[in-house]
């Protein structure tokens, strides 16, 4: 049984960015800081530190794209690939940056 | 050693509270008013002779044996039927009474078979009791009158009142010569399981048992839960394998191995060969009741498929090749160091099983913390109740359900959500259907009308057919009515909860885009249903909510959770008998691996891994640094193998391939380990990626304890030694001790001892305690030595409850054009999970393949006709099975079992998940269903690949 060819690299930050929104969806009936607090304790406290280092890697790549110059090529996803919530970008200065 | 005998009392005990003072055969009594003079008597210690009569059901007064005088009344009375009265001076032994019941036996005696040497109930006869009890010496009518014995008449000619054997049901005969119409057997399917499929049918000399309208066992609406068979005084029902062995000799306790709910059951032994279970009288989760699958299905134990040796193989595509245990184990541990070695610390990982024991549960992950070196550690609770354990922790501070099963007889109001008990969790349905027959009042919240909705003497009050994916929508909508027509407990709320966090939780479910008219328009539940289920609840008495996998295993699972607990507290329903939050636990001991640390961000007793105390404690005696950071749970794992960064994975117990959504993936990440170590009974589908296998003991060969969902911790006793030559915790412990770890138990108890030890729930627990208490609730420790039945007596174990906001999200998986139908996933009563051991017993009879349940509606559009194969596809994959055409599931929704892997319906199901604790969306997935011709290419390549990967080298 072969599995089919996959664009993992596209696969994995697909699926942190899902799993981060849906975090910060649940979170987002909260006043805004408790919501910050909330997704930052819940990613520090299920997310081993290979997923909170794929987050603060796509995290990284959107404040580059953000701060690139005009004109200058995107560093992120195409156009129509999903984005973090705003409240995950919010949070993630809160995240445990993985030691190893 | 011997049988335990369970005393029979002939009638049930009495709830009176009065108590009150009589004499029989001279001897003084006090009992509760409303016992029976029967039941009194055999207190006193005096049994008298009977036949109808037996204490798992009411008394009924048939067989006439059990008369009795009692002075100052006339007639002979039956015992049965006669409540005590204070100052009653009975006599159960006189010239008259002698007289009386050595006739009636005589009439019993005169049309039944005189065969009792080689009779199977020989030696245990109730009927041959009697006739020794009453003196029984000739019996004068003859046998050659009218008679249901014979085939022939006395002329020769065809009798006809006799009938054949009925031998259609695989576990148990009905033999109706040897019936003497007690009906012992009808009252038993009637009071005891509530299913009414028997019935006497006739009158007079003409009565016999009948199931059904004059059917067969097997094709009657009998769900062979053998309660009829346990019933039964005679010969008439016997286990088929007290026939082909004999009688028992000795019988031991022990904990069923299928459901939650935790049997107790007695294994009857003759040497170290299991003749029977049967029910123990008292098991406090069952109080003598079973299901067909821990009553009869243990046959898997000594089937021919388990694998007796351990085996490995360098790649999954060569056959397996048998090893000894001492090359298995050190060629195991070898490979995980190597892979280590090589790709990190983090490369290895592994599963608890939540079949296993308490004891090997804990060494597991005691292996992967202490002996990996890291917390790439979870079980399969992973995919099922996981958000019970989030959501309850948040809001009430405990991973658990909050009552015991007794409870259920003091509760008023059952909402029952996401859970399908006659079929996933019998015993415990029929309790509940024991209450509802006595006036409880039943919401049902379920996208198919599941039999409770509508059963013998049962009738929901309300079914909210919601389609899969809006439990949270509905249950806010209830939060709403009871919230905006101020019907809360605002005394409880105010005691007892956070009032702040109520306020903020009240505002919110207020809004009007809550309200069931808003909601309704979403969900397409009748606003006035929810409004009057809403109603009911909050002001029905006791209000109690029982929910399954329904709830959990969707996107927003912890948060149906979560809901769940803000409806109970909104309504006052914590804290006492009858009320509650009560997760129906999917496996036998699905609890217990919670308990003993089996998540990767949690060690025993649900304490995080980066809390320095707790890993103190266990780094003490462990002697190894502990990881501070949580660990890979399942899918994470997979995820990793597939990026590369995950190699080697030991997994006890469990079969990921077939249970775990999107099979495609789960296959992707095994394959792409380099060392999978499958500890099993059998090569499931899993093994099919597995590099080592491990075979496996059952329940019956090892020693320990299984956790059931109302935290009863339920002691397993070893019958017989393991076919495979160890325990399944002893395997854990060679691994172990390979991989230099310095571990020494001789007996689970040590295990137990340790785990009292290091985490304070369990700090009073230990083998002595089971062994006198029979079985203990956790916590049980200082505050609690006794265990403890219900929680949040006093106050929640978080301190104050917490109200949860609850915002209702819909899940990725839409329909639309490709897929406008949905899929939800479930269980049937014969077949268990993956089938792995049910369908390896004569389970099979009701139950040989999934069948897709398709509304007539959605079948007509797509011409597709009852028993014809479909093909069902969804974004994730496609398979095929055959239709069922059936009301049951509502236009729009389909819904299948997943109990086969030819079938493999987890090629369908997607990777969505559970946003708090990655719990897979099982329960929701788009799909399109149209005709095929038979199985799809995905399933016929599949059978090939397991074929050829379950080979086996001949032994040289």
């Amino acid at each position: 049984m072969q599995p089919e060819l996959i664009d993992h690299h596209a696969e994995v930050r697909a699926r942190i960015i899902r799993m981060a929104n849906q975090i910060a969806t649940f979170f987002a009936s909260k006043p805004h800081d408790a919501g910050v607090a909330g997704v930052a304790q819940h990613i520090n406290d299920f997310w081993e530190p290979r997923m909170r280092a794929q987050l603060l890697e796509i995290v990284a790549e959107g404040d580059a794209a953000l701060s690139a110059p005009l004109g200058a090529p995107a560093l992120s996803a195409p156009l129509g690939a999903p984005a973090l919530s705003a409240l995950v970008r919010d949070a993630a200065p809160l995240v445990r940056r993985p030691a190893r | 050693m011997g049988l335990i005998h369970d005393i029979d009392y002939g009638t049930p005990v009495s709830s009176g509270t009065t108590l009150v003072t009589l004499t029989i055969d001279g001897r003084e009594i006090m009992v509760p008013e409303g016992t029976s003079v029967m039941r009194a008597s055999m207190e006193a210690g005096i049994q008298v002779p009977k036949l109808c009569a037996t204490d798992m059901v009411d008394a009924f007064g048939s067989c006439r044996l059990c008369l009795v005088e009692i002075e100052g009344r006339a007639g002979t009375p039956a015992s049965c039927t006669t409540p005590v009265a204070q100052g009653m001076v009975v006599h159960t032994q006189t010239g008259k009474l002698k007289d009386i019941r050595r006739g009636v036996m005589e009439l019993y005696i005169s049309d039944h078979p005189l065969d009792c040497l080689t009779c199977a109930a020989n030696g245990d006869c109730e009927l041959q009791d009697m006739a020794g009890a009453v003196g029984l010496r000739d019996v004068r009518y003859g046998y050659e009158g009218d008679n249901h014995v014979r085939t022939r008449d006395s002329s020769g000619g065809l009798n006809a009142r006799y009938m054949p054997k009925d031998e259609s049901n695989p576990y148990f005969t009905y033999d109706p010569s040897k019936c003497i119409v007690c009906s012992r057997c009808v009252r038993a399917c009637e009071d005891v399981q509530g299913t009414f499929a028997l019935t006497i049918e006739g009158r007079g000399f003409g009565s016999r048992v009948s199931p059904g309208m004059h059917e067969s066992f097997l094709g009657s609406e009998c769900v062979s839960c053998g309660a009829c068979v346990q019933a039964c005084p005679t010969a008439t029902l016997t286990e088929k394998s007290v026939i082909a062995i004999g009688q028992p000799e000795h019988s031991v306790v022990t904990t069923c191995a299928y459901c939650g709910v935790g049997c107790s059951f007695k294994a009857e032994m003759r040497g170290q060969e299991l003749v029977r279970m049967v029910p123990w009288k008292d098991g406090k989760a069952n109080r003598g009741h079973s299901c067909v699958k821990g009553r009869f299905a243990y046959g898997y134990a000594s089937h021919a498929d388990r694998i007796l040796s351990p085996m490995v193989r360098a790649s999954i595509h060569e056959p397996w090749r048998e090893v000894t245990w001492d090359e298995a184990i050190a060629h195991t541990a070898s490979e995980f160091r190597r892979i280590q070695a090589k790709h990190g610390k983090q490369s290895i990982g592994g599963i608890t099983s939540s079949r296993c024991t308490n004891e090997e549960t804990y060494l597991v992950q005691k292996l992967i913390r202490a002996g990996f070196g890291n917390n790439n550690v979870d079980t399969c609770a992973r995919v099922c109740h996981s958000p019970t354990g989030y959501g309850l922790k948040q809001t009430f501070g405990t991973s658990a359900g909050t009552q015991d099963f007794d409870s259920v007889e003091h509760t008023d109001v059952v909402i029952l959500i996401g859970a399908n008990p006659t079929d996933g969790h019998p015993v415990f349905a029929s309790r509940l259907k024991k209450r509802l027959r006595k006036g409880a009042k039943l919401i049902v919240i379920d996208p198919r009308r599941i039999d409770l909705v509508r059963t013998p003497h049962i009738e929901a009050a309300y079914h909210l057919p919601l389609p899969p994916g809006t439990n949270v929508a509905v249950l806010t909508a209830l939060a709403h009515v009871i919230v905006t027509e101020g019907l809360m407990d605002e005394k409880f709320i105010r005691e007892r909860c956070d009032w702040s966090e109520f306020e903020g939780w009240a505002e919110f479910v207020s809004r009007p885009e809550n309200s069931p008219e808003a909601l309704g328009m979403l969900t397409g539940v009748k606003p006035a249903d929810m409004r009057g289920a809403a109603r009911l609840f909050a002001t029905g008495g006791n209000g109690a909510i029982y929910y399954g996998l329904g709830v959990t295993e969707h996107s927003q699972g912890s948060t149906t959770v979560m809901a769940i607990a803000n409806l109970a507290m909104a309504t006052g329903n914590i804290g006492r008998k009858g009320v509650g939050v009560n997760p129906l636990r999917g496996q036998n001991n699905v609890q217990g691996a919670c308990d003993m640390g089996s998540f990767p961000h949690e060690l025993p007793g649900y304490r995080h891994v980066s809390d320095d105390a707790t890993r103190e404690t266990f780094e003490k005696l462990w002697g190894v640094a502990l990881d501070n950071e949580p660990g890979l749970r399942i899918p994470n794992m997979l995820d990793a193998a597939v990026e590369g960064t995950f190699k080697g994975i030991y997994i006890q117990g469990e079969d990921i391939l077939q249970s775990d959504p999107n099979t495609r993936h789960v296959a992707a990440g095994l394959e792409a380990m380099e060392c999978v170590v499958v500890h099993d009974l059998f090569l499931n589908e899993t093994a099919n990626y597995a590099h080592v296998f491990l075979p496996g003991s059952t329940f019956l060969e090892k020693d320990g304890t299984f956790t059931n969902a109302e935290r009863r911790i339920n002691r397993v006793r070893r019958v017989m030694s393991p076919k495979n030559g160890f325990a399944d915790w002893e395997i854990t412990q060679k691994l172990a001790q390979a991989m230099g770890q310095g571990w020494a138990y001789t007996h689970p108890s040590q295990i137990m001892d340790e785990i009292a030890l290091t985490t304070p729930s369990f700090a009073g627990v230990s083998y002595a305690l089971l062994e006198q208490k029979g079985s203990v609730q956790w916590p049980c420790n200082e505050k609690a030595p006794e265990g403890t039945p219900i929680m949040h007596m006093d106050g929640f174990v978080r301190g104050k409850g917490q109200f949860i906001i609850t915002e209702y999200v819909a899940t990725d998986e839409r329909t639309g054009p490709r897929f406008p139908l949905l899929l939800t996933t479930g269980r049937i009563l014969s077949q268990y999970n993956v089938g792995a051991q049910t369908r390896r017993t004569a389970n099979v009879a009701w139950h040989g393949e999934d069948r897709l349940e398709i509304h007539p509606h959605d079948a007509e559009q797509r011409g597709v006709k009852d028993g014809d194969w479909v093909k069902l596809a969804s974004r994730a994959g496609e398979t095929s099975l055959r239709a069922t055409i059936t009301d049951r599931v509502a236009p729009g929704v389909v819904y299948t079992t997943f109990h086969h892997p030819d079938t493999q319906a987890n090629v369908i199901t997607t990777d969505h998940s559970d946003w708090a604790t990655n719990c897979p969306e099982y329960k929701v997935t788009a799909v399109q269903v149209s005709p095929s011709n038979g199985p799809s290419r995905w399933q016929e390549d599949y059978n090939r690949f397991a074929n050829d990967s379950r080979r086996i080298l001949a032994a040289e």
